[in-house]
């Protein structure tokens, strides 16, 4: 039942913020700030008493699990479960989403109550994404939480250049996901309708359709459906169109629930779904997805050196460090997959800070554009010390949780696909190259113009040394977080290499 | 013969018919606004009342077939007629000309859809339609005094014309090579004869037919009326042509396909897989860049019809069910976004406030409507939690069952290219800029119960979305009685 409030809080406290705006502008604000933060500590209460050693054979891998049957024609159920990972993913959703609220408290001025419905209906449709295991519930989601990220840009976006431009970025992104969600969207009910000319029974159920026997050349086309899909999200490199301008364009709170964590949504989806569905499948595409996290990783780096919208080159560093996340998940290895999640969790808080400091860096000198930048050092107090250290945590820089996720995916990785190791340290390089020439362009150099400009105040400090201290402590100590995800993890892990396993030997036979 | 129970089973046509004979002679005899409104919506919540009592005495009259289709088209020509009766008197509070007149016209129409829907015979399909048809021509054209609503009307009237002539032609054809008119009669009739599949002369005729009645949908490519129809005729007119016009047209058609062998030919559901396909991108693509929010919603019709016929294309008791949830979730959704324009051009006066720059900023000025308009639209996307997902799910379904992938193809590309001017209309509404001055509104009984019609279908179409159990139940009884 609690996983049920999970979602059904963020609801309810985004219709009541709706409402609250009568009561004047801090209303909306407090109570989307208070459910946010319920949220969280719900779930570190469950983190607290979660028991995530890996389960026996009968027992349930599942730390919560919430069923009651929706639509019976179609075997479709309410189906709710927690582990490690979707229980992570959810306490980095409500951290995030309470920051998005704190960061937006002086932005965002206009239609205060309607904004906040928005955010919170983009953190209800989030949860569910990580708690569904009914597909169709999973899909429902999915695509749910596009409509309140949808009004985020289009609403209180900025607009960058003349002309409506974000509402075009609005447009942009929700067809992209929107489109490959149908995709995914066939491809399940192909599934199921396999699954039912096999057993006879109608069912959307993750666990049932698990053991579906699907015939090979059609599953390989459904893995496919499911990939583009979480790989338009990702975003993978021939479908990150959406991804700059949506994040140029939108208002702070939007850059950092989308970068820190609808794009986890689909490393998400990846990790619950395409793998596990199609293992074999999966497998055999390990190599086609690598060499997209390569080109990813290539670049994301390489165009976000060239960037003169600090956002949009945020963003594009973006790309790249889910280039690696990309090649960790599909590296078949347990170390390397437990580095995925370790990225995932480290790009929450490093994105969320660079993006909360630009939008703080906005209210101060109205411009995102660097060449208007330069010389803020000497400027204003505090904030580009905070800056230097999301950088380097960017970079990879030992201490940060960075750090710790890129070492573990480029070790776990090197026993299988050693070339694509090799190439994808030489990302490292250029991380650390747009990292600092961001810092240099923004903080150093000549100053652009003259005054001085007012430091941060505490809600400004309180959010950036709570990301400071959470990244880190991941950085130095991951080992709960590692834990924590093990037992979600191995079987994933197992899943494919005995695949890989079960190919070699029918390659024997033959 | 016509008998007693035969008449109970007609229950909701008679008092359908009934209804207008009496508002006929209600305006002859004294001119009442409201009155006539009252006596519509009483008449045709009457009908629908009866239907329980209808269903219950399964009878079977002559030239028809009172089946689970033919109670689907009932219920939703009933329903959208009493949504559409109840909303138009705040829009024709301001209209000059004899306003008594429209629900006149209107309940004939609903007459004529509600024969349709129940029509196992040539002869009744054709009455039927000329009865549903010629009301629609006066009642576009009502607003004659202007040039484009008198254009509509009769661009309406000529194109459907030529549309009869198709399908009487296609009927001739069949006539003369069976002998029979009844479509149950035809099928026994040919069945031995059947083994190569029907000849090319009862090809011709089914296919006549389907033209005939493909202009009556506005399927691609026989859609070019719509849009200057869809502009130009007063809303509740568009509206009835959008929802019951293509409801019971539709319906038929299906019947067709399902009982008549002359349309049993592969060949002819891959002309069908071609119309649906052109229709769904086509009508999604013309629909991108327009200005005006009826012409763009008639080529969103022309797509959601293409969808539809996906439902005609798979032979099966789920395509029934489909057929009934997508008419279902269209018909609402359609209902909700009219009757947001309806109730914007509401008090009429001159032209509809069609054009987009009406709807700029609505959000701010009349919140609940536009909260309407956003539901209905997403709901036409097909964005779930709205009644409109569960329709396009289970057209998805349908399609992957029967492995028609070019049609689900057709059905997701179509679907991302609709997105695009859902989304524009959508974002228009919460702009911050006012766009044009909205009419002085008549506050007033009417506008109360077209207020509580509009929230009515919101609710329906959010219920729908989070739980279809009640209406997938109960279309899937209705398939299982087709």
């Amino acid at each position: 039942m609690i996983l049920l409030w999970l979602i059904l809080i963020p609801f309810f406290g985004g219709l009541l913020c709706w409402q609250a705006e009568r009561w004047g502008q801090q209303a909306p604000r407090w109570i989307a700030l208070g459910t946010m933060l319920l949220v969280l500590a719900a779930s570190l209460v469950l983190w607290i008493g979660g028991d995530f050693s890996p389960p026996g054979v009968s027992e349930s891998p599942w730390l919560l699990e919430w069923r009651v049957p929706w639509i019976p024609r179609f075997g479709i159920e309410i189906h709710l479960a927690m582990d490690g990972l979707s229980l992570i993913l959810v306490a980095l959703a409500g951290l995030l989403g309470a920051l998005a609220v704190l960061c937006s408290w002086n932005e965002i001025v206009e239609r205060v109550g309607f904004f906040h419905l928005n955010l919170l209906f983009i953190m209800s449709g989030v949860v569910g994404v990580f708690l569904a295991l009914d597909l169709f519930l999973f899909f429902l989601f999915w695509e749910a939480m596009l409509v309140p990220m949808y009004f985020l840009i289009a609403l209180w976006g900025h607009s960058g250049s003349p002309g409506q431009t974000r509402i075009r970025a609005a447009t942009r992104f929700f067809i992209y996901t929107q489109a490959s969600g149908l995709l995914m969207l066939v491809a399940i009910l192909a599934l199921v309708f396999v699954n039912y000319s096999n057993t006879g029974v109608m069912t959307f159920s993750y666990n049932a359709l698990l053991n579906a026997n699907v015939p090979d050349g059609l599953a390989f086309w459904l893995m496919l459906g499911f990939f583009i899909a979480f790989a338009v999200k990702l975003p993978v490199v021939p479908f990150h169109g959406w991804l700059p301008d949506a994040h140029a364009q939108a208002p702070t709170a939007g850059s950092v629930d989308l970068a820190g964590i609808l794009l986890k949504t689909a490393a998400y989806g990846i990790l619950r779904f395409a793998i596990p569905l199609f293992p074999e499948q999966s497998q055999a595409f390990a190599p086609v997805a690598m060499t997209l996290g390569l080109v990813g990783i290539f670049y994301g780096a390489i165009l976000a050196c060239g960037q003169q919208d600090i956002k949009r080159l945020i963003a594009y560093t973006s790309i790249s460090h889910m280039g690696f996340v990309l090649i960790a998940l599909y590296a078949g290895s347990e170390l390397a997959m437990q580095g995925a999640i370790v990225i995932m969790v480290a790009h929450a808080f490093s994105s969320a800070g660079l993006f909360i400091l630009s939008g703080q860096l906005y209210e101060r000198i109205k411009t995102r554009d660097m060449r208007l930048m330069g010389g803020l050092w000497g400027r204003i107090p505090t904030l580009p010390g905070l800056t230097l250290f999301f950088v380097a945590a960017s970079l990879g820089m030992p201490a940060t949780a960075n750090f710790i996720g890129e070492f573990m995916v480029l070790f776990g990785t090197f026993d299988n696909a050693p070339e694509v190791v090799i190439i994808a340290s030489a990302g490292l390089v250029l991380a650390a190259i747009y990292s600092l020439l961001m810092m240099q362009r923004v903080h150093f150099g000549g100053e652009y113009s003259q005054g001085r400009l007012a430091g941060p105040d505490a809600r400004e400090y309180a959010m950036m040394l709570l990301l400071i201290g959470l990244t880190l402590a991941v950085g130095l100590y991951p080992q709960p977080l590692l834990d924590t995800t093990a037992s979600m993890v191995q079987p994933v892990v197992a899943l494919f290499t005995d695949s890989a396993g079960l190919a070699a030997q029918a390659e024997e036979v033959e | 013969m016509l008998t007693l129970t035969d008449l109970v089973g007609l229950l909701p046509l008679v008092i359908v018919a009934a209804t207008a004979i009496l508002v006929m002679l209600g305006i002859t005899w004294q001119r009442h606004h409201s009155g006539t409104a009252a006596l519509t919506v009483g008449g045709l919540a009457l009908a629908l009342m009866s239907l329980p009592l209808a269903w219950a005495v399964s009878a079977s009259p002559p030239l028809m077939m009172l089946d689970g289709i033919a109670l689907m088209g009932t219920v939703l020509t009933l329903a959208s007629a009493l949504a559409i009766a109840a909303m138009s008197p705040h829009y024709l509070t301001g209209y000059t000309g004899p306003q008594e007149e429209f629900y006149l016209l209107l309940l004939c129409a609903v007459t004529g859809a509600l024969g349709l829907v129940a029509s196992n015979h040539m002869a009744m399909l054709f009455i039927s339609l000329e009865l549903l048809s010629m009301p629609l021509y006066g009642m576009v054209a009502y607003r004659f005094r202007t040039e484009r609503s008198l254009e509509a009307g009769i661009k309406y009237l000529v194109l459907s014309a030529a549309a009869t002539a198709f399908l009487l032609f296609g009927m001739a054809l069949l006539y003369a090579r069976t002998g029979q008119l009844e479509f149950g009669a035809l099928s026994a009739a040919l069945t031995p004869a059947l083994t190569g599949g029907p000849d090319p002369w009862m090809l011709g005729g089914a296919v006549l037919i389907v033209v005939g009645l493909g202009f009556k949908l506005s399927i691609m490519p026989f859609h070019l009326w719509t849009p200057d129809v869809y502009q130009g005729g007063i809303a509740p007119a568009t509206l009835v042509l959008a929802t019951i016009s293509k409801l019971a047209v539709f319906l038929v058609l299906l019947r067709l396909m399902m009982v008549v062998p002359a349309f049993e030919s592969e060949w002819l559901r891959n002309l069908i897989s071609l119309l649906a396909f052109i229709s769904m991108v086509g009508g999604n693509l013309l629909a991108l860049f327009q200005l005006n929010l009826k012409r763009l919603l008639g080529y969103s019709s022309i797509a959601h019809l293409g969808y539809l016929l996906i439902a005609v294309v798979v032979e099966g008791p789920l395509s029934v069910e489909t057929s009934g949830v997508y008419l279902f979730t269209y018909v609402v959704a359609t209902l909700g976004a009219f009757g947001v324009i309806m109730h914007v051009s509401s008090p009429h006066h001159g032209e509809d406030a069609a054009d987009l720059h009406h709807y700029r900023g609505l959000f701010w000025r009349s919140p609940w409507l536009a909260a309407v308009m956003t539901l209905s639209l997403l709901s036409l996307a097909g964005i779930p939690l709205t009644a409109g997902f569960i329709g396009k799910f289970y057209i998805i379904a349908l399609g992957v069952a029967d492995s028609r992938w070019w049609l689900v193809g057709g059905v997701v590309a179509g679907s991302a290219v609709g997105l695009f001017y859902y989304l524009r209309v959508m974002v228009t509404l919460y702009l911050p800029e006012p766009g044009s001055q909205p009419r002085e509104s008549i506050e007033g009984r009417h506008k109360r119960v077209g207020e509580l019609t509009l929230m009515v279908i919101a609710v329906l179409i959010l219920l729908l979305g989070i739980y279809p159990v009640p209406m997938i139940d109960w279309m899937a009884a209705l398939a299982r009685a087709a």
